[in-house]
């Protein structure tokens, strides 16, 4: 299998020697999560914790040592995600604003740029977070917490076969496209659901000889042991602990004095 | 479909999260006999196709967040407690990495996405296949029905979450008005797609639609052929 042997999820990784990416996964996953509820959290309508946010992603980014820009320019996968908000300022209710003539709800306005907000702060966090840590390291991260193992172990495998079947898509796509296929409307359902059967099935087949081959080396369902590694100590999870502190600090500030 | 940060309180988010805890407990409890069997592989599987579908890759998107589903699709291949957990994965997996639908939102869209087709589609489904012919196209339709019927059934859900605690400042019939509006393209496309896929899978491996057990013709398990007595090799 050629897709086997490079790792899941590299292309996220900015291999560095620094603090952040030192620290084992567990930690960092949590304080990761953290940070991005009390972000999510934050209440509606108030714009200046998003300024501390941004503070602290700050510090955590320089800690990293990671390049801001290509950090920034990642958060182009929520753009078709955050289209739906842009409907928000025309479909929202009175009161309105009027710019360049056409009226804006300013609560839908408001909704919008939140939504915006969070979902980039979010963003931003995970995007530290897969940067600092492979992808295998924050599933055996996930495992150290004791999330129940079908979870983890249907993510790792999702992780390991989400390459390869953007692979099989390609080749499919490749093929269909010399064959003057282009299906684009509804009429057209068939063909998309007859490539996303051979898409399943071509991958399925290639996905149960990695999974035999995976048997083959003595695999049990459970990580070796040396990738589970016991869970870091105290002091590492109070370094961990002090930028999601300090933003559920300014979380909660914000909604006390809103 | 995936609802953002801030779109619904906070009483309606922690309530959808008790929720989405609770069932995924459930389904975990449920699927706990599966260690390596060959499911998990092809959940894992599942999950990154989902993943693939629902990023706008496949040309058919109805309207600006108007994407297919597949939780129904999911149940009826994984059986309806791997499938949530499947989709599960998936909603999580979109919230952390690709801002699509908010963290603290996961558990409404959890409830939406991932329990609603298991909990609504696949019972449907399995009503259906037992009344329609023993067949790959009863089994298809069987599921694309099950699949509008679900992708309906979240999307009222949807309305009436915001109904309750709708937090975005945009009327509550705007919000329910649009959302049943895309989704009853989007409904029709996931049944129509889930119908076609479950049927193609059905005649090809039958082993891999979870619906389809019962209909699995039961044959005696042939023996294995293990010659007791090697022929002796003639190495002269």
């Amino acid at each position: 299998m050629s897709g086997a042997a490079h790792q899941p999820g590299a292309e996220l990784l900015i291999p560095a020697d620094t603090p952040v990416h030192r620290m084992p996964p567990a930690p960092k996953v949590v304080a990761t999560v953290v940070f991005v509820l009390a972000v999510a959290f934050s209440p509606p309508r108030i714009f200046w914790p998003f300024l501390w946010y941004g503070l602290l992603l700050t510090i955590a980014i320089v800690l990293a040592q990671l390049p801001i820009r290509t950090l920034l320019r990642r958060l182009v996968v929520e753009i078709p995600f955050l289209l739906f908000a842009l409907l928000l300022p025309f479909i929202g209710g009175a009161p309105h604003v009027h710019v360049l003539g056409v009226a804006l709800s300013e609560h839908g306005l408001q909704a919008a740029a939140m939504i915006g907000l969070k979902a980039s702060f979010g963003l931003l966090a995970t995007g530290v977070l897969a940067a600092s840590t492979s992808l295998p390291d924050v599933i055996s991260g996930l495992e150290q917490l004791k999330l129940p193992r079908v979870l983890t172990t249907v993510a790792s495998f999702m992780v390991r076969y989400t390459e390869m079947l953007l692979e099989e898509f390609n080749r499919l796509r490749t093929a269909r496209a010399c064959r003057g296929g282009d299906p684009r409307w509804l009429w057209q359902a068939r063909d998309v659901a007859s490539c996303l059967s051979a898409l399943f099935l071509r991958s399925l087949e290639r996905g149960e000889r990695v999974h035999l081959a995976m048997l083959s080396r003595g695999f049990t369902g459970t990580p070796p042991a040396a990738l589970t590694a016991p869970l870091p100590a105290r002091p590492v999870w109070a370094a961990a602990s002090v930028l999601p502190v300090l933003a559920i600090a300014g979380s909660l500030t914000a909604r006390v004095l809103a | 479909m995936h609802i953002p940060d801030g779109f619904v309180n906070v009483p309606t988010t922690v309530a959808g999260g008790a929720v989405a805890v609770a069932g995924i407990a459930l389904c975990v409890r449920k699927t706990s006999k599966i260690v390596v069997d060959r499911q998990l592989p092809a959940a894992g599987l599942a999950a990154a196709f989902f993943l693939l579908l629902d990023a706008p890759l496949v040309p058919i998107t109805v309207g600006t967040s108007g994407h297919l589903l597949g939780g129904t699709l999911a149940a009826t291949l994984l059986g309806p407690w791997l499938g949530v957990l499947v989709v599960t994965v998936v909603t999580v997996v979109q919230a952390v990495f690709a801002g699509d639908g908010g963290v603290s939102a996961l558990g409404v869209n959890i409830v939406n996405l991932a329990i609603v087709p298991a909990a609504v589609g696949y019972p449907l489904a399995a009503l259906l296949r037992r009344l329609l012919p023993r067949s790959a196209t009863g089994v298809a339709i069987a599921a694309g029905f099950a699949a509008v019927v679900a992708v309906i059934t979240a999307a009222l859900l949807l309305g009436g979450e915001y109904a309750v605690g709708g937090a975005a400042g945009i009327p509550t019939h705007t919000v329910v008005s649009s959302t049943l509006g895309v989704y009853s393209v989007v409904a029709l496309v996931e049944g129509v797609v889930t119908g076609l896929v479950i049927r193609t899978l059905y005649t090809v491996r039958p082993d891999l639609v979870w619906l389809a057990r019962p209909l699995r013709v039961r044959r005696p398990e042939p023996e294995p052929e293990l010659d007791p007595t090697p022929e002796p090799v003639d190495d002269r």
